[in-house]
């Protein structure tokens, strides 16, 4: 009853907002990682490692990156101040992601049409835009999202963002969360794709690159936390109260672990579960350090929320969308599963 | 340059290139599904042919206006943030529901480009119509929220904050019919025209081409009928203009004094010093007539209204009269290839018409910017007519023109590329399916 009686609209609506970012990073995010692995293609079976990235990817990244759009639209419909306030003062870090999301997608498409005499010799240039922007995208979305958890983002009494336009982003911790997102997003990438081709060769190339993608993720958490320490004071403090954290914290690290042992004994259906899991526990307990604001220090998210009367028609409309989006997602997904693995050579 | 003006320019040239590529994705996936429909109704190769390439065209295009209007949804903040921190959630129904639209529009196009092999063949028809419908649903959404920044409705201030919003009603604003109505036909009639231009160079160079008759037939059919159509849904927005935004109409037609007997002016130069029309040609009664059906009605001219409240007036004049310029002229010419068939009962493919198709493809797409801009610089100097001045939802942020320079640099390559991809799609001669070019263009 207690918590129950605290679920506001606004609480839910952060709460779907949470959900759409998780669901981004476990699928378009996996995309970008698939570019990163495309960037660092090595060995004899290079050739086939991009091919494989590319037939993984080409059916379902844009609809994966609507997620992103999705949290952005809530967040500036329900959350009109926070959208304001990052706009201002993250404006270039924003605008850098921006670039880079408009070139990897253009370039992808680009080379996966590209036709006539020259194409092949184009397409190298194109694969070298999209590997490049799969890596600094990632990158600087983790940077907007630790500059806002380390609480540089401020307020004054009109509701409009104090700022210099750079010292809320330009410092260690939000580059080390950048870091963080671009080793997690790889990871989730090298896994998919191990999984998707069971059996080949080639799964032992992206068993190789999960486990890099694994301890570098476990490296840079850690690197996160002793930033955290001059660099989001707060945030650390949060996420060190309370049981709820320890349970967070406690599943990430245990679906951390799973994976490194469910990768080496080449069990990859497990071993993309542990890793889904792990992600989404790391993002939930960035949402954990965050709650209740949704810009910290001072701008809550009950204080920050449009009226009630915009939040509920917007919960509706979330709900009776799903009804139809949910089915048709699963489709999609359901139609390419087995892409890979058909196709494997 | 100012900040303001830095600001301004990035969204006018933001806005003006997603609309291209939103427009493709709004009307090429109807050219798809008819083209693919004469082949499962028929049984018909060339069809089925011109439906692969028409769906890679929509491939191409489709991607560079996701992601520039993905853009677009960070712009509205990263430039006007005043702006969204008091509109965001009043117009946040359309945007969400848009959000939805687009969301399912991404899927189906998935699983129509590369479900060829893997769906049943009218499933995978099926999917091809919901890229159609959702790409015209998400148009009319993100309209209607442009729609409330002219006529803002379902909210209540108090003390400069916004309390009490009624999202249905400010989705549904005044302005929302006639301005969705317009846009929708805008897509259907600039792209088809543009396409109809394509096949009709293609039918210059070889007379004989099935594929690129029938490709002329079903574009010339879309965008002709839309370009006939589109008057009517013009007048519609017009007589909502009139009597909801005269100091627009105003600007719109050069009709600088209030008067009875209003004429209608075309060509000529609007002189705001002396706030007058010169040199242009007037056409007695006309402007009353379309504004309230009636030759003697008094419309209001522009030194009714305070002289800083007037938009740039020479530029909203011209780009209407460019609109309705072209407007008429497609209508015409759809008009005369729809007489010429009919009398012979077969496409006509004379090389004088084939040739104006082709002078005339571009100029869709003009009349689609010159109406865009109409609407947009016709409401300055406000960003939400009455409520905010554009210039007071500006970002503090300094040094505007360089994310400008960086926009306008990253577009003009994205647009020559995307051109030149399309230019070679067109005249490839035979092309393999999709999943096929994958690989090879990989290997």
């Amino acid at each position: 009853m207690t918590w129950l009686d605290q679920l506001t609209p606004a609480l839910l609506v952060a709460g779907v907002m949470t959900a759409s970012v998780v669901l981004y990073a476990l699928t378009g995010g996996a995309d970008f990682g698939g570019g990163v692995w495309d960037l660092l293609a090595t060995g004899p079976r290079r050739k086939a490692q991009q091919r494989a990235i590319e037939r993984a990817i080409a059916p379902v990244w844009e609809a994966n990156h609507v997620w992103l759009i999705i949290a952005v639209v809530l967040l500036f419909v329900c959350f009109p101040k926070a959208y304001a306030a990052i706009g201002t003062a993250l404006h270039i870090p924003v605008t850098a992601m921006l670039v880079g999301v408009i070139l990897r997608g253009t370039a992808f498409t680009f080379r996966a049409y590209d036709t006539g005499e020259g194409a092949s010799e184009r397409a190298k240039g194109w694969t070298r835009v999209f590997a490049i922007t799969s890596t600094v995208t990632p990158v600087m979305l983790g940077v907007i999202a630790g500059a806002v958890a380390a609480g540089g983002l401020t307020l004054d009494a009109e509701g409009r963002a104090t700022t210099d336009f750079i010292s809320a982003w330009w410092a260690p911790f939000p580059f080390v969360i950048g870091a963080l997102t671009l080793a997690l997003f790889a990871q989730l990438a090298a896994v998919y794709l191990a999984l998707a081709h069971d059996g080949q060769e080639l799964a032992e190339d992206f068993r190789l690159r999960a486990l890099l993608a694994g301890g570098l993720v476990f490296i840079l958490a850690w690197v996160a936390w002793m930033a955290a320490e001059t660099g989001a004071p707060q945030l650390k403090a949060r996420l060190l109260a309370g049981h709820g954290a320890w349970v967070v914290h406690g599943i990430a690290g245990g679906a951390g672990l799973l994976g490194f042992v469910t990768l080496w004994r080449r069990r990859y259906g497990w071993a993309r579960a542990a890793v889904m899991l792990q992600t989404t526990a790391i993002l939930l307990g960035q949402a954990w350090g965050q709650h209740p604001f949704v810009l910290p220090p001072n701008l809550t998210i009950t204080a920050a929320a449009a009226p009630d009367s915009v939040l509920v028609p917007v919960l509706w409309a979330l709900l009776a969308g799903s009804v139809v989006l949910v089915p048709a997602y699963w489709a999609l997904y359901r139609v390419f599963r087995t892409a890979g693995r058909q196709a494997g050579d | 340059m100012t900040d303001l003006l830095a600001a301004r320019s990035q969204m006018a040239m933001s806005l003006g290139f997603h609309i291209l590529f939103a427009v493709a994705g709004m009307a090429m996936p109807l050219l798809m599904v008819i083209a693919q429909w004469r082949w499962l109704r028929h049984g018909d190769k060339a069809a089925l042919e011109l439906a692969k390439r028409w769906s890679k065209g929509t491939a191409i295009l489709f991607a560079v206006g996701a992601v520039s209007g993905t853009a677009l949804s960070f712009e509205l903040g990263l430039l006007w943030p005043e702006f969204m921190r008091h509109a965001g959630p009043i117009i946040g129904m359309p945007f969400s529901l848009e959000g939805f639209a687009f969301f399912l529009e991404a899927i189906f196009l998935g699983l129509f480009l590369y479900g060829w092999d893997r769906l049943k063949p009218w499933v995978h028809w099926l999917a091809g119509l919901g890229v159609w419908l959702m790409g015209m649903a998400s148009g009319a959404f993100v309209v209607c929220a442009n729609a409330w920044m002219n006529t803002p409705a379902g909210f209540d201030l108090q003390a400069g904050e916004v309390i009490a919003v009624r999202p249905w009603e400010a989705m549904l604003n005044p302005a929302a019919f006639s301005e969705v109505l317009h846009m929708l036909i805008a897509a259907l009639e600039s792209v088809g025209f543009a396409v109809a231009a394509i096949h009709a160079w293609a039918l210059l160079k070889n007379r004989n081409s099935r594929l690129h008759r029938m490709a002329l037939a079903i574009s010339l059919t879309v965008g002709g009928t839309a370009a006939v159509i589109q008057p009517f849904s013009g007048h519609i927005a017009g007589d909502h203009v009139a009597h909801v935004q005269p100091i627009k109409l105003a600007a719109m037609k050069g009709h600088f004094h209030t008067a009875r007997d209003a004429a209608f002016h075309i060509g000529g130069y609007p002189d705001v010093e002396r706030a007058e029309m010169r040199g242009s040609l007037e056409i007695p009664y006309l402007l009353s007539i379309l504004a309230f059906m009636d030759p003697h009605a008094e419309v209001k001219g522009l030194t009714a209204f305070p002289r800083d409240e007037w938009p740039p007036v020479p530029v909203v004049y011209y780009a209407f009269q460019i609109m309705i310029g072209i407007g008429s002229l497609l209508a015409g010419l759809a008009l005369l290839v729809a007489w010429l068939a009919w009398r012979r009962r077969a496409l006509p493919t004379d090389p004088w018409l084939l040739k104006t198709l082709v002078v005339c493809g571009p100029l869709g797409l003009v009349a689609l910017e010159a109406g865009w801009t109409v609407t947009e610089v016709g409401r300055q100097p406000w960003v939400v007519r009455g409520f905010l001045k554009t210039a007071d939802a500006v970002t503090p942020m300094p040094g505007l023109w360089m994310p400008l320079l960086v926009f306008t640099g990253l577009y003009l390559v994205l647009g020559v590329v995307s051109v030149s991809l399309l230019k070679r799609h067109v005249f490839a001669s035979t092309l393999p399916g999709v999943d096929q070019e994958v690989r090879d263009d990989v290997a």
